[in-house]
């Protein structure tokens, strides 16, 4: 059995956003989430690691080619949502608050299908350098 | 002569975008940073004051009186704000690196006491894209 290694993509994106539940009134989003609640969008460089974990393969050495990650990557996650207002140019946030913790699970939920069951997937995104999430807790 | 720098961050929406060209004419300029629905920076703002350290405190300023500073007449009016919509002093004004560093300047020229100089306003809009302003040159 081939040894089980971690391999860490780095991407990153920048992106406009508010956090806002249209179920409640102004004033209880504003108590809820403060200055992430203002009506006109902020923003932030989002810094993405992708964590793919699986078997050396004996003949290459990878457990995946890195570049071909960093291909998916930008196809499905960087191009989808760079330069872009996650809650006005984006289908995955029409109707789902774009939290840290909600755009981890969706970038999560883009990449997996073409990853398959040969690999783990975690997915770490930094809205800030301060903070940040991860998906899958594993 | 020392310079003492302070370091702040905000977090914030914008576009390059100029109203008097066409849709298509911002998009070949600006490219993505066009989008009409605005995309976002962490911004990170390094303010360096140059001066002699005092002989009662060693200070060339108090660090802390500085930072007041930056919060009252920058981070206040910036952070978790969209640059276009949102700030007084930046209203026609294209919302560039490169003019928020010298707005940021502007902002804070005034408030400076009179035995230091304000030396920098170093502005980064990603982790790979700065600009520096050290003001008029005469």
């Amino acid at each position: 059995m081939q040894k089980r290694v971690s391999v860490y993509r780095k991407e990153h994106f920048n992106a406009a956003h508010r956090l806002n539940n249209p179920q409640w009134s102004k004033e209880k989003n504003k108590e809820v989430f403060g200055p992430c609640n203002h009506d006109n969008f902020h923003g932030h460089n989002y810094e993405l690691i992708v964590k793919v974990t699986g078997e050396i393969d004996a003949d290459t050495g990878y457990v995946i080619d890195l570049k071909k990650l960093s291909d998916l990557v930008k196809e499905l996650i960087i191009d989808r949502f760079d330069h872009k207002n996650l809650n006005l140019d984006t289908q995955e946030f029409k109707h789902l608050n774009p939290s840290a913790e909600n755009i981890a699970v969706v970038i999560y939920e883009l990449l997996k299908p073409s990853l398959g069951d040969t690999y783990d997937l975690q997915i770490r995104l930094y809205e800030t350098e301060r903070n940040f999430v991860e998906y899958p807790v594993l | 002569m020392v310079y003492l720098t302070r370091q702040e961050h905000f977090n914030a929406a914008h576009k390059l975008f100029n109203p008097a060209w066409t849709k298509e004419e911002n998009e070949a300029v600006f490219g993505v940073c066009a989008n009409e629905n605005w995309h976002g920076h962490n911004y990170n703002l390094f303010v360096t004051v140059k001066g002699l350290p005092h002989p009662d405190t060693g200070f060339v300023y108090d660090v802390k009186k500085l930072s007041v500073l930056m919060k009252e007449h920058v981070i206040d009016y910036l952070d978790h704000r969209n640059l276009n919509l949102d700030v007084p002093f930046l209203t026609g004004t294209m919302c560039s690196t490169e003019n928020l560093a010298i707005a940021i300047w502007n902002q804070l020229l005034p408030h400076i006491p009179e035995n230091v100089q304000l030396h920098c306003v170093k502005l980064y809009e990603t982790p790979r894209i700065y600009v520096e302003y050290f003001g008029k040159q005469e």
